[in-house]
């Protein structure tokens, strides 16, 4: 499965089998969150899904691991803010 | 940690798909090289397996490959031939239905059942968008959960581009991705040259590999190497590659601080005495788009610690599963195999899987027609090479003297080195204390970045020994949502039931670390 999903509203092309961390490090992104108290960029670390440095939100569910979510066609991906749940703080 | 990772939506989306199955003889937990291993043995011995992964694929972090498999990536991989075996073993087994295969099935407790057997907890990701609960009841269970790039912090090392070697590992053999045009490689271990090799064959330009040890000290072991002969081979083809591309392979040298805004752009180093401390007069800066660092590895002790294993610190500063002759754990019906009982590399983690097989295959009643007495020889012979690995690359001490006051220790609580001092400055005097007040190791990750490093800064500060298995057992092992923890009967090992393990690598005198020429 080939295609592209959207970051931030671009468009990222991706390869079969390959992560949505990959497919970002292959399109030159190397950070899709800011932390919360520092604000400091992140991006992929372990590669493994340990560390969760690599925290984006797709399609509306933040926190998901870039490194082993496998790239899918269409897929809303955008960098994560904070907790990624601005919306629910009041 | 507990947390609500997976949205509010996907939380009430959750379905508990707690499987109700005949109970399965074996269950194992990770598919790399041990768990392959002991999955086909126990299964040709006639036992029903289960064999749970988080990944994608068959293979764990040894045998990581793409879509178009192992084959089509050659030239990255090392015993082709056994993961062929292993992995056409597995194909007949599940499909004469003595071995079930989940994948992308995070485990994530287990709990202990009144007759002895084991309960293990896994989340279904394979619709990433609706995770589910899937629960395997066994009488036994092998742990082969592996190992990750072990890392200590350093001004910079939270910048983007900054990641492990296995990160850059894991993006070539599994997604085909070159991380940058110009990397550097840093850190300790054999491991590193594999991953430059790979990088270069690619198209990378390595602009140097920086080993913080120095092979000399082979020298002194050399029975322990001769015990290992296709390391050597391996060693050697490296270096041809090395010459090659024209990588410079430095040793005694360190990446002490990564520079940049919002990606790593430069890194400096710096030359280490024998003693692994920084010579001064020695630093240089060099340009970099990734910088690509791991300090060994440290083996995936929270399933383990759950199970109430027995454990103990390894001579590379892990904490280690303490098995028997035949992988058995303290509970006779939990075997350990591969990189959890000591980090010592894929052919020591397939001859461990064998005899873990095996063994539980023999406890179940059953007679395993395996070749039990060779993969013991060669465990054993492995065993020794690994401990000689771990004595010629130790974490050197080096990375104490170099950390600045706001230095990230913590990459997920964002705690600070002046954070740990300000702890230690209330009254902490353990890790324990230091990691609940400061909140180092309390984030996503639960400390398995940064629960070594807290440790020895920890005890550094203090002139004390690090307690490194006190801040490795994790209630949860991974993050799941909500809706799943208020179902699962979630009985962790009580933290107090925890041992408390010496390290048998005291760290150097506190205030002599800049070493004079
Ligand atoms: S990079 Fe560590 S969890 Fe994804």
């Amino acid at each position: 499965m080939t295609g592209t999903f959207a970051f931030d509203g671009r468009p990222v092309p991706f390869t079969e089998g390959q992560t949505v961390g990959a497919a970002l490090l292959a399109s030159g992104v190397y950070s899709w969150r800011r932390t919360r108290r520092r604000d400091r960029p992140r991006g992929l670390f372990c590669g493994i899904g340990v560390c969760f440095d690599c925290l984006l939100t797709v399609d509306g569910v933040p926190d998901q691991r870039a490194c082993l979510r496998p790239a899918a066609p269409g897929l809303d991906v955008r960098t994560q803010i904070g907790t990624g749940r601005d919306d629910l703080v009041g | 940690m507990i947390s609500s990772a997976d949205g509010a939506q996907q939380a009430a989306a959750v379905t508990a798909a707690v499987t109700a199955q005949a109970r399965p003889g074996l269950a194992v937990v990770g598919a790399g090289p041990a768990g392959l291993a002991a999955a086909v043995t126990a299964a040709e011995s006639g036992m029903a397996v289960t064999v749970v992964d988080a990944g994608l694929r068959i293979g764990g972090q040894y045998w990581r490959h793409g879509a178009a498999g192992v084959a089509a990536d050659a030239d990255l991989h090392h015993d082709r031939a056994v993961f062929a075996d292993l992995s056409a073993r597995l194909d007949r087994a599940v499909a004469a239905g003595s071995v079930r295969l989940l994948l992308q099935h995070q485990v994530w407790a287990l709990t202990r059942e009144g007759d002895g057997g084991t309960t293990v907890l896994a989340v279904d990701r394979t619709d990433p968008a609706r995770p589910t609960e899937i629960r395997v009841a066994a009488n036994h269970l092998v742990l082969a959960v592996g190992a990750y790039d072990r890392q200590l912090p350093f001004p910079g090392w939270d910048l983007p581009g900054v990641m492990t070697v296995g990160a850059a590992q894991a993006l070539l053999k599994g997604s085909g991705v070159v991380v940058g045009p110009r990397v550097l490689v840093a850190g300790t271990g054999p491991f590193l040259l594999p991953v430059a090799a790979g990088l270069a064959a690619r198209g990378a330009t390595v602009v140097g590999v920086h080993e913080a040890a120095h092979p000399a000290g082979w020298l002194r072991r050399l029975p322990a190497l001769g015990a290992a002969p296709t390391k050597v081979a391996e060693a050697a083809g490296y270096a041809a590659v090395f010459a090659r591309h024209r990588i410079p392979l430095r040793h005694r040298s360190v990446v002490v601080r990564a520079h940049g805004t919002d990606r790593v752009t430069a890194v400096t180093l710096a030359r280490l005495s024998s003693r692994g401390r920084v010579r001064p007069g020695t630093r240089r800066t060099v340009p970099v788009d990734v910088l690509a660092v791991g300090y060994g590895f440290t083996a995936q002790s929270e399933l383990p610690l759950q199970a109430a294993c027995a454990v103990r610190v390894t001579p590379d500063g892990t904490v280690a599963v303490t098995v028997d002759d035949e992988q058995r754990t303290n509970n006779p019906r939990v075997l350990a195999a591969g990189e959890i009982t000591g980090v010592g590399g894929a052919q020591l983690a397939v001859a461990e899987g064998l005899l873990a097989g095996a063994a539980a295959a023999r406890s179940a009643g059953l007679r395993s027609h395996a070749d039990v007495a060779r993969a013991r020889a060669r465990r054993d012979r492995l065993r020794r090479f690994a401990t000689a690995m771990h004595q010629v690359y130790p974490v050197p001490p080096a990375w104490l003297s170099q950390l600045d006051g706001d230095t990230v220790v913590c990459r997920c609580e964002e705690v600070t080195v002046a954070d740990i001092d300000d702890a230690i400055r209330l009254g902490a005097r353990d890790g324990r204390t230091v990691k609940l007040l400061s909140r180092s190791g309390m984030g996503w990750c639960q400390g398995r970045e940064c629960g070594y490093a807290t440790s020895c800064l920890t005890a550094h500060r203090l002139g004390t020994e690090p307690d490194l298995a006190a801040g490795a057992d994790r209630p949860v092992a991974t993050p799941v949502p909500l809706g799943l923890v208020a179902r699962g009967g979630l009985h962790p090992a009580p933290a107090d039931a925890l041992p408390r393990i010496p390290n048998p690598n005291p760290i150097p005198d506190p205030n002599s670390l800049e070493e004079h020429r």
